[in-house]
């Protein structure tokens, strides 16, 4: 029996970080200063924007060729990054939109505001899309990101990242995330990887080596699942009395 | 010892940072891999209802415009239906739309329409509103509010989420001037006298 769902379980908000981070300086003058209000979830919520596979290229998982010129690859080591978009509940979440993007192999963002020296790659966007299958399942491939430093401290670095875009059922899921690499040292440095309130929320967002998702002699894997809010069901139907 | 609730937890959000639009909006940035950007417009066609236009800009505690930031916004059709899989809503209609800003100033814009009412758990109306999702370097989390319309006075007096606030003089943080008719202006402000009210749903 499908059982009716009700509203969405609570963001846990000591879990979640917090807007204000100080040594992620950014955050001081862009962080709210304001409790935020909270209600129970109503249907402005609890629905959200479809996207269908129809909008998807063919290419538009694969970083490595989405944007090289014809016979071409990006250069870096080369990976596939696969996992599962489940919900709260354990639920796989179908049709799920996610959106990544990226440096390249050397840590050079394709953007006007970058100014970091490295060189950018002509083979290389740093953008790829892809929607989650029945079973919340997704894949795609692309070049290993580099590290590299940012305007914060004087010597700050961010650990190889990939951001993540992820759209569910419901507005109320909408998250954007960051993958890290299982391993890497600048991890434990990083102001942003910092603004975790937990080593084990740390753990949430680093990918592991997953020797059997490989492909021999072409690719290494890293696996990343992703864990959206869940929808509570209704065991029990509370009408007022009277009524 | 007791036995363990298995529920997973969500994954902690991290910051959009200075580059999603390399991800989100990747024409805006010169990088052309997909036909358009999503959220570029929120009809397909002529839609039912009044149209309006929703401008506005994202201001950080020193009162500095937002150049970098991602806004979302997610909404009814005018007869307050949201759009769904073989829903009952203006099928010209998408309800979704997605704005980098301009370049230059930060400030967005939205050509969609002014949406209906929608139905409260508890039965009540809704005033008619927009559900806005704002996302930048240094904000660590999404921020998501709303906005009304100051021209649905009635409408927003009886609206079941509005009058819960208990700071009253807040409320026009929230609310959306009409500068012409059809042409509304809803400013955010993350920080200061004027922080808009954000919500946690």
């Amino acid at each position: 029996m499908k059982l009716p769902q009700a509203g969405f379980i609570p963001r846990d908000r000591e879990w979640q970080p917090d807007a204000l981070t100080p040594p992620y300086k950014t955050s001081l003058k862009r962080s709210p200063q304001s409790a935020l209000l909270s209600f129970p979830s109503t249907v402005s919520e609890e629905t959200g924007p479809v996207f269908g596979h129809d909008i998807l290229g063919p290419l538009d998982n694969d970083l490595i060729h989405n944007y090289a010129a014809e016979g071409a690859s990006a250069i870096g080591p080369r990976i596939i990054v696969h996992g599962k978009v489940l919900d709260e509940l354990r639920r796989p979440v179908p049709n799920a939109l996610i959106e990544v993007w990226q440096a390249n192999a050397g840590g050079r963002y394709r953007h006007k505001n970058e100014g970091y020296l490295a060189a950018l790659d002509p083979n290389f966007g740093g953008c790829g899309r892809m929607i989650t299958r029945e079973d919340g399942s997704y894949s795609f491939r692309t070049v290993q990101p580099g590290p590299y430093p940012w305007p914060n401290g004087m010597n700050d670095w961010r650990p190889a990242h990939i951001h993540f875009s992820v759209f569910g059922q419901s507005f109320a899921q909408r998250l954007i995330t960051q993958m890290y690499f299982e391993g890497d040292p600048h991890i434990a440095l990083c102001p942003i990887v910092g603004t975790l309130k937990s080593p084990e929320a740390v753990s949430a967002l680093t990918a592991l080596l997953d020797m059997n998702a490989t492909v021999p002699m072409d690719a290494r894997a890293y696996r990343f699942d992703i864990v959206l809010r869940g929808r509570r069901q209704t065991y029990f139907e509370n009408r007022p009395e009277g009524t | 010892m007791a036995q363990h609730l298995d529920y997973l937890k969500e994954s902690p959000s991290q910051t959009a940072g200075p580059y999603v639009h390399i991800g989100c909006t990747p024409n805006f940035t010169g990088i052309e891999i997909y036909d358009s950007d999503l959220g570029a417009s929120l009809k397909r066609g002529p839609v039912k209802g009044q149209e309006i236009t929703v401008s506005g800009t994202v201001f950080d505690g020193t009162g500095t415009p937002l150049r970098d930031a991602m806004i979302e916004i997610w909404q009814a059709d005018a007869a307050g239906i949201y759009p769904s899989p073989n829903g009952s809503h203006d099928p010209d209609f998408l309800g979704w739309g997605r704005s980098a800003g301009n370049m230059e100033t930060g400030e967005f814009t939205f050509e969609t329409v002014k949406p209906g009412g929608v139905p409260n758990p508890d039965g009540r109306i809704q005033a008619p509103h927009i559900t806005f999702w704002i996302v930048a370097r240094g904000i660590n989390i999404g921020l998501q509010t709303r906005m009304y319309f100051a021209d649905e006075k009635e409408a927003n007096q009886g609206d079941p989420i509005l009058t819960r606030i208990e700071h009253q003089n807040r409320i026009p943080t929230l609310l959306a001037i009409a500068e012409a008719p059809g042409q509304y202006r809803f400013n955010i402000h993350l920080q200061g006298a004027d922080e808009t009210i954000f919500f946690d749903i």
